[in-house]
């Protein structure tokens, strides 16, 4: 595809729409205000402003609902306070970086258990695609930061600049007292937001009462004031300015979610064989042989994404549901049943205009294998979580020298055991040697043993005991003789396999 | 520029250079390319305020900041030492075998000795500290000097092995050959008699010749079994364990050349704790007492 940027003659274009612009009659605001956003060519298409007209209703109610209920998680989890012995941290849920430590709650993650989160992500992902194949894009519409934090930023804008049309007639107008004061309250309070969003994602990094002090005071981590920064102005770029392009044109999700949906999925649908042939309706007037859409656009007012609904399923939609309340408010006042906007099925919706009945298929082969998939992780992850130990061993044998020959001809054979203790207190751990008979141990420091050796770890840590394991001349058979570490307390055991090594492919 | 003139076939505005009939269209820089490039001029003049960058004749701009990369390294070394801070303090306080019996202190010299042997010592005694032909090795119960405790090991760090040390440990193996003390004949069944010594097979009639000449010269430092001592750095001639080799003609060769094999002093190039470090860490992976 060749591409061409014709300066020139998009400058003709321009002024000749505005020069016949007049003369189709007069224009709306919104005409007005779309002509500004004409892409006009090249290989940027200029944002088209969209005003979302406030509507009423049961999906609104329910956003805002989940706005606070999400919104409410967010800045509150940092604070909620969870006693934990010692000198480690009270914070419930704190991703600890220094100490490396991911705590959430009862639970604290190590580093080396990050599959964990993994297994997390694996299960929202399954989780997204289920409900995407059950009923669209529920996460988009309902629960996505993107589509909440934009929800609260039109909130703001319509604090200070009215609902759409005293929005659209404000930026069309010329710049006075009024446009300043109401455009720079908004983006302030925007910018409050923002920050306030930024600075709530830090404390899930550091002790939260901790850091709010020394935030203010210049004392916090450097990291800690660049994270916040740039949550500030992603927060106000995206949620304020950028909006339904990030969904359009930056997210994956809208790309990939074709290939999750298929005609009994249900989400947002215009019932077209309910509402056409649509077209103005007077009061008084027949219904008869006519469909119930009166075109009076007010699902398209109300859209955030600046779609018509009724073009069908399409890539803009996030499934929000708001141009469902616009319709029904509409229907009420015509006394007609509501619902010609509905979360509704394609098949359901083809059926109908075929004139038979219609079915809801949820139950089937997709929706069972998303289903299945997210039961067969989640059962992995429960059982992985339960088999956790406070105890952990890992063993590392040393390659150089691979064993030492002593005076007495007996070999030694070196070992570094990490051994990690992730209960809260400290712990004796005995550690056990089997597969080389007569073996003695020696760690440095304490003298030889027979028996198990104790080694002490702190707690909430990893110690790595340097082991030595002196076996007598009559008891090497073979070159490599397979061998066991294992180590305990209490009712905690953790071994971990090795070898020893006996030097009878270098003889003396 | 009187008239702009568009391409007919592409419809592109052309620049109005003409060469041969052939004109140059104008596609101009994309204006978010122009824009990176102004800012990073726009940069560069900030840079050279803020930072050392123009050379002159005598020196260099040093720029409002000050900054100096040499500065910079030696801050992080000073940091390092004050990250090193407490362990290091402890290091110097606590005796050696308190060092060893701490389990938080000893990992602490663990690791600064494992550095500062693959650093020093290392190149001779090799990275495992087994040693090779003339250098000891570390990690086996055979001692040269001192019976392989904790002070002792300490010490031989501290003051060497016929060093530069005052107090350097000393012992002196001769050249029997070289120095024509003994004859051939006499190195040779001198030989018999050490190898017979560590148990090897050797030709008796040797052996019996050469024992005159072992209690003559050799008992004094050696014993007379062979046992040697650590006290005097002379090695037990019985354990199988040969600093020069074990074949017969690498022991004869040190009866011939009597080697003596130097171990620096490092007393004045660590600091007391390094050297503290470094003996329980070759203490912690010898076997030794």
């Amino acid at each position: 595809m060749t591409v061409v940027i014709d300066t020139v003659s998009r400058k003709s274009a321009d002024a000749s729409a505005s020069g016949a612009g007049p003369a189709k009659g007069p224009v709306s605001v919104a005409q007005k205000v779309r002509q500004k956003g004409d892409p006009g060519g090249g290989l940027y298409k200029k944002r088209t402003p969209i005003y979302p007209k406030l509507v009423h209703g049961r999906w609104r109610s329910i956003k805002w609902a989940l706005l606070i209920l999400t919104l409410g998680i967010y800045y509150v989890t940092p604070w909620i306070r969870w006693e934990r012995p010692g000198d480690l941290p009270d914070q419930a849920v704190l991703v600890d970086f220094t100490g490396e430590r991911f705590y959430f709650f009862w639970i604290q993650l190590w580093p080396q258990e990050v599959y964990f989160i993994t297994g997390l992500l694996v299960l929202a992902a399954l989780a997204l695609f289920l409900s995407n194949a059950l009923f669209g894009r529920l996460w988009c519409g309902y629960t996505c930061p993107q589509t909440v934090w934009t929800d609260l930023f039109i909130y703001v804008e319509r604090l200070f600049e009215g609902d759409r049309n005293a929005r659209m007639r404000l930026d069309a107008g010329p710049w006075n007292i009024n446009k300043i004061w109401r455009k720079s309250a908004k983006h302030a309070f925007w910018l409050a937001v923002a920050f306030s969003t930024g600075g709530a994602w830090i404390f899930y990094f550091h002790d939260a009462p901790t850091l709010i002090r020394d935030f203010w005071v210049g004392q916090a981590p450097m990291t800690a004031y660049i994270s916040c920064g740039v949550l500030t102005f992603t927060t106000y770029a995206l949620a304020g300015h950028m909006r339904e392009q990030v969904c359009i044109y930056m997210c994956p999700w809208p790309r990939i979610q074709g290939a999750m949906l298929d005609n009994n999925s249900l989400q947002v649908t215009y019932r077209y064989d309910r509402g056409e042939p649509r077209g103005p309706h007077k009061k008084g007037q027949s219904w008869e042989g006519r469909g119930d859409c009166v075109d009076c656009n007010q699902c398209v007012v109300a859209c955030p994404m600046g779609i018509d609904i009724r073009n069908g399923p399409q890539l803009e939609c996030i499934n929000c549901g708001l141009c469902i309340d616009a319709c029904d408010e509409i229907m009420v006042r015509l006394d007609r049943p509501k619902g010609l906007i509905a979360y509704d099925s394609d098949a359901a919706v083809a059926a109908r205009a075929r004139g038979e009945k219609p079915t809801y298929r949820l139950v089937r082969p997709r929706t069972l294998y998303y289903a299945g998939a997210l039961a067969v992780v989640a059962a992995a992850m429960l059982w992985g979580f339960t088999q956790r130990t406070t105890l952990d061993l890992h063993v590392l044998r040393d390659r150089n020298p691979t064993f030492v020959r002593l005076k007495d001809g007996s070999i030694r054979d070196g070992y570094t055991l990490k051994i990690a203790n992730r209960s809260f207190q400290p712990q004796d751990v005995e550690v056990r040697f089997d597969g080389v008979p007569g073996a003695v141990l020696k760690t440095p420091g304490k003298d030889s043993v027979e028996g198990p050796l104790i080694a002490r770890v702190e707690p909430n840590q990893t110690r790595a005991v340097r082991v030595f394991v002196v076996a007598p001349p009559e008891s090497l058979q073979g070159d490599n003789m397979p061998a066991r570490f294992t180590v305990s307390f209490g009712d905690q055991i953790a071994e971990a396999k090795t070898a020893f090594l006996s030097g009878a492919a270098n003889p003396r | 520029m009187s008239q702009r003139e568009s391409d007919e076939v592409t419809g592109v505005e052309t620049t109005g250079h003409e060469w041969d009939g052939i004109k140059e269209l104008n596609t101009p820089l994309p204006r978010w390319w122009l824009g990176l490039f102004y800012i990073c001029i726009a940069w560069a003049v900030v840079y050279w305020i803020l930072m050392p960058a123009w050379p002159g004749i005598s020196g260099y701009t040093k720029g409002v900041r000050n900054h100096s990369d040499r500065a910079e390294v030696a801050k992080q070394l000073a940091d390092l030492e004050r990250v090193r801070g407490e362990g290091a303090v402890k290091l110097k306080t606590a005796s050696l075998q308190e060092i060893e019996q701490d389990p938080e202190l000893q990992s602490f010299a663990l690791a600064v000795g494992q550095s500062v042997f693959g650093d020093n010592c290392a190149t001779c005694h090799g990275a495992g500290g087994t040693g090779a032909k003339g250098y000891p090795n570390l990690r086996d119960d055979v001692w040269l000097w001192g019976d392989g405790s904790l002070d002792e090991i300490h010490q031989t760090i501290a003051v060497g092995v016929r060093g530069d040390h005052d107090e350097t440990r000393i012992s002196q193996m001769p050249a029997f050959g070289r120095d024509q003390m003994l004859t051939a004949a006499q190195i040779n069944d001198l030989t018999e008699y050490v190898v017979a010594l560590s148990g090897s097979q050797a030709d008796k009639v040797a052996v019996g010749r050469a024992a005159p000449i072992y209690a003559e010269q050799c008992v004094a430092c050696h014993g007379p079994a062979g046992k040697g001592d650590p006290a005097l750095g002379a090695p037990d001639l019985t354990d199988g364990e040969w600093l020069y080799g074990s074949r017969r003609e690498d022991i004869r060769s040190q009866i011939e050349n009597g080697r003596n094999g130097v171990m620096p002093s490092w007393a004045g190039r660590f600091s007391p704790e390094t050297i503290k470090a470094l003996a329980v860490y070759i203490h912690a992976n010898a076997g030794g007492q």
